[in-house]
């Protein structure tokens, strides 16, 4: 029986691990009972702890929806009591050791009569009620603001159309210390929006109706946000359109609800509701930056420039799978030493524009071409990788004509 | 194997002294098989091997979901999980469950010597055999197996491995299976009745598994047209879904829906069929409203084939479709509702006795109607959306799908088991994995209603803080429940087909009615050799 000293050995996490989950187990059950505090708290505009209902309701149409679900509940509800009831008090009357003797009816054709109609007539009826809301979920006309809401793996992406801050647009990532938290299998309790959190939100202004249209640009992901009571599948090669018009501002989270990949469950949502004034203020900010950014594919950079630059573009959309240490994992492929971040640029360039492995690498060509360019560079000058070459934006601008 | 008829079969038959061998015996018995009883007794098997490792596949879900963050599996591997245990479960193990209880009962029921196509009867089921080897082995083929879910939408399939060709291969092997099934059901039921039963007198069971076989008849063909439309985009340049090459994939979700709704009849019909005979046998009753029964049952059928698209609420369709949609499967649960009512009725005023069948039957009442409300509400539209992929669906369909078919299967288990093994289960260890079952289900599933209405979406690794309480308490749940059936196996099963219990007698039931309680149990390997002289209602065996 040797000493477990080290945490690495396998009996040893088993160990851990199965404490883990006995005291989750006891948890659990003491849960049952009575509930004790936990860690982490409710995230406002997105779900509260151990919420029992939908999200309290943030524009007209999602208090509408509120309010039909609690009258089907109602209904169903007073239903249910009377079915079982009427099922129950059989059980105990109807049964053979307190000598009931069985009756021996067995149709009548009224009765069947009478427990077709009247459910025929409620369910008209709850359609009825649903029906206005159908047609106001559908009307997308005369929007405020319109936003082209595109679907990634895994990512989405915000263009403004129309309307206030036309012209603007950015991809919202889920934040990349998240994604490494759940790698982990430990995520901190005082993280409120864990997997919520995003790095660039869509930002709109109260009070205005925004018509979200969304596509995407591989395979059918969907746009949900249930404070907003927004959800839409965001399908490849086709436009579908859904509104909404904010009436509070405030923070409104959402994730993505049509299975899409491996990284399904880390592509959140998160809405900004803003006032008029911060939504004017954000515009002008947000357009004095592009204009700042806006690169020349034409530029031609100095290595210590580009490795820089690469750095930013390589933590925000690479080192979720490649890691930090460019190591990848699993059949994610090493970066660090790799033979074709080497010697192969063409190869690089040709996987970075059109994704490989079926898509387990998605394809990268929404990126700018100093983007891919610089982080291009960054890889065949970091970690083991000293070539001290450089990649310039023309030749990525080349490599798309092809 | 040889147990389960050994101790019964040569010397009890009283009524079968023509009859020139016995069975055989060894492995012949079982890959040459042509009897219904011994097909439909490896189908039952087949089908809980399926229901074992699409648990299994389960837990593995569950045990991830326990805690947030990733401990055991990363995020494609718990995907191969959902998919999996979904195609599992319901072609693995759902469907072929019913087609077990068909082959044993439908004969016996109508007083017929078998199925109308004895060996056809064997294809159809030694096919599900290279399927399941199929379908179990492509966790191990390069990529792993599927992951993009049961439904398997395009274009997510385009970009899935090997495994997603050995899924599509099994697929139409299942479904020609099913379809060659299907046809022998109908066949026998239409044309081999005893003499002097009408369809309007022949058991419930054979109505509901009639129906059920023109559905599958009608739309596993329409799967297999969506599958191999899937394989051909991935291989052979055709672009039916993949929109790169100006297909349509919203096209893939009507097509896979059209055979999806009425599918999930197709695993409830026969469940109502089972619970139909359970019930007025102990409730000492006859059942209430038979004609309406079936009416209803046909009406649920041919509205199913309408309502495919409230699956896809949010895919983007006009108002039109979703208010025809939404009206269509609101209505749907007006002939359900009355099926419930008549059972109440007659329940009503019985004289009820609650051995294990009549608790799994009542159970199932009382919980598949809970299945039913949720559905309701899923069928508005605008709730839909809020709810559409979330965990409030994954809670809808297993409430009706588990607390549905399962307990009707398991009911039908108790009911008939003694009729096929000639041996009493015992009562105590019913009612502990009846308990046992009911009270793990609702904790695993109940707390998942709250998690859909607070926006958690399905087939996700890792989810919110807020959620870990519900999630947990359901893994809770979820190892109980798979405990529950594992002691029902080793508790139950086994011992009934070891012979290890009371001997049963031919009606161990008082209340219970048909043509399989005038025979022996256990029922001798071949019974109605020649066809029976029935009574005026066709229910008992005259001269």
């Amino acid at each position: 029986m040797s000493t477990m000293s080290t945490s690495s050995h396998p009996g040893h996490r088993l160990r851990q691990r199965g404490l883990d989950v006995a005291s989750r187990v006891g948890a659990a059950l003491a849960l049952l009972a009575a509930g004790p505090a936990l860690a982490v708290k409710d995230l406002p505009g997105g779900p509260a702890v151990n919420q029992l209902n939908l999200h309290p309701p943030m524009t007209r149409i999602a208090e509408n929806i509120n309010w039909l679900h609690w009258v089907m509940l109602i209904i169903c509800l007073v239903i249910f009591v009377a079915v079982f009831g009427v099922m129950f008090y059989s059980i105990i009357k109807h049964r053979k050791s307190v000598g009931y003797k069985a009756a021996t009816f067995h149709e009548s054709t009224a009765v069947e009569i009478a427990w077709t109609v009247v459910p025929f007539i409620i369910v008209i009826a709850m359609g009825a009620m649903a029906t206005k809301t159908v047609v106001a979920m559908k009307d997308t006309s005369n929007p405020d603001l319109t936003v082209k809401v595109t679907g990634y793996q895994w990512k989405w992406g915000y263009d403004y159309l129309k309307g206030e801050g036309e012209g603007i647009g950015f991809l919202s990532t889920l934040d990349v210390a998240h994604r490494t938290m759940s790698d982990s299998g430990k995520p901190s309790a005082d993280v409120t929006d864990y997997l919520l959190k995003v790095d660039n939100p869509l930002v709109v202004p109260v009070n205005k109706k925004v018509r979200i249209i969304t596509t995407a640009t591989d395979v059918i992901h969907a746009w949900m946000v249930p404070s907003l009571a927004v959800k839409q599948d965001a399908i490849p090669g086709f436009v579908r359109d859904t509104w909404f018009r904010a009436e509070k501002t405030g923070d409104y989270y959402g994730q993505c609800a049509e299975l899409c990949g491996k990284e399904h469950a880390y592509m959140p949502i998160h809405v900004k509701v803003v006032s008029e004034a911060d939504y004017a203020a954000w515009v002008s900010e947000r357009k004095k930056a592009m204009a700042a950014a806006a690169d020349d594919p034409s530029k031609e950079w100095k290595l210590e420039e580009l490795v820089a630059r690469g750095e930013k573009v390589y933590a925000a959309n690479c080192a979720a799978c490649h890691r930090p240490d460019g190591k990848g994992a699993g059949p994610i492929k090493a970066l660090d030493g790799s033979a074709i971040v080497l010697n192969d640029p063409a190869a690089q360039i040709k996987i970075l524009l059109n994704g490989a492995a079926n898509g387990a690498m998605p394809a990268w060509k929404q990126l700018s071409d100093t983007e891919l360019a610089a982080v291009m560079t960054y890889t065949k000058n970091s970690w083991s990788n000293k070539t001290g070459k450089l990649v310039q934006p023309a030749e990525i601008v080349a490599a798309r004509k092809q | 194997m040889s147990a389960v008829l050994d101790h019964g079969g040569h010397g009890h038959g009283h009524d079968h002294d023509d009859h020139a061998h016995g069975a055989p015996h060894g492995w012949r018995r079982w890959v040459f098989a042509t009897n219904h009883k011994d097909i439909g007794t490896m189908y039952l098997l087949f089908s809980f091997t399926m229901l074992m490792l699409g648990g299994v596949l389960a837990l593995g879900i569950r045990l991830e979901l326990f805690q947030p963050g990733l401990q055991y599996v990363n995020p494609e591997l718990f995907n191969q999980f959902t998919t999996m245990h979904g195609i599992i479960m319901v072609f693995g193990a759902i469907m072929p469950a019913f087609v077990g209880f068909a082959n044993w009962l439908i004969p016996m029921q109508i007083g017929a010597a078998d199925m109308a196509f004895a060996r056809m009867n064997n294809l159809s089921f030694w096919l599900l055999i290279p399927a399941a080897i199929m379908v179990a082995g492509s966790f191990f083929v390069p990529g792993g197996a599927p992951s993009a879910g049961w439904t398997i939408y395009a274009p997510l399939t385009l970009q899935m491995g090997p495994s997603m060709d050995m899924a599509i291969f099994a697929l139409h092997i299942m479904g020609a299976s099913s379809i060659m099934g299907s046809i022998n059901i109908i066949v026998t039921i239409l044309n081999m009745r005893a003499p002097g039963m009408k369809l309007m007198q022949m058991p419930l069971f054979c109505w509901t598994w009639l129906i059920t076989a023109y559905l599958l008849i009608a739309v596993m063909p329409v799967l297999a047209g969506a599958i191999t439309m899937t394989l051909t985009d991935r291989h052979f340049g055709t672009s039916f879904f993949n929109p790169a090459g100006g297909g349509d994939p919203v096209m893939y979700q009507h097509i896979f829906w059209f055979f999806g709704h009425p599918e999930v009849y197709i695993m409830i019909l026969p469940a109502f069929g089972i619970v139909s005979a359970i019930i007025p046998a102990f409730a000492r009753k006859p059942l209430f409203g038979y004609a309406s029964m079936v009416y209803a049952t046909a009406s649920i059928a041919i509205l199913s084939f309408i309502v495919w698209a409230h699956h896809m609420y949010t895919t983007g369709m006009p108002v039109t479709g979703q208010l025809f949609f939404m009206y269509a499967t609101m209505l749907i649960a007006v002939p359900t509702g009355v099926k419930i009512f008549n059972w109440l009725a007659t329940m009503w005023q019985g004289s009820m006795t609650f051995e294990t069948p009549m608790l799994f039957a009542v159970g199932f009442l009382f919980v598949f109607t809970m299945g039913g409300f949720t559905g309701l509400i899923l069928a508005m539209a605008p709730i839909d959306i809020q709810l559409q992929d979330t965990y409030y669906v994954v809670a809808h369909f297993h409430y009706v799908l588990v607390a549905g078919s399962l307990y009707g299967l398991f009911a039908g288990v108790y009911y008939w088991g003694p009729k096929w093994t000639g041996v009493m289960y015992s009562e105590t260890r019913g009612k502990i994995h009846f308990w046992g079952s009911l009270i793990f289900f609702n904790l695993t599933f109940f707390p998942m209603h709250f998690l859909g209405l607070a926006g958690m979406p399905r087939r996700y690794a890792d989810y919110p803080l807020q959620f870990a309480d519900f999630n947990a308490i359901a893994s809770v749940g979820a190892f109980g429940f798979g405990l529950m059936q594992v002691y029902f196996f080793l508790f139950v099963c086994v011992p009934m087909m070891r012979g290890k219990g009371e001997p049963a007698p031919q009606k161990p039931w008082e209340g219970a009615e048909g043509l399989e309680w005038e025979i022996p149990s256990p029922a001798p390997w071949h019974t109605f050799e020649t066809p029976p002289k029935l009574n005026a209602t066709a229910t008992r065996v005259v001269g």
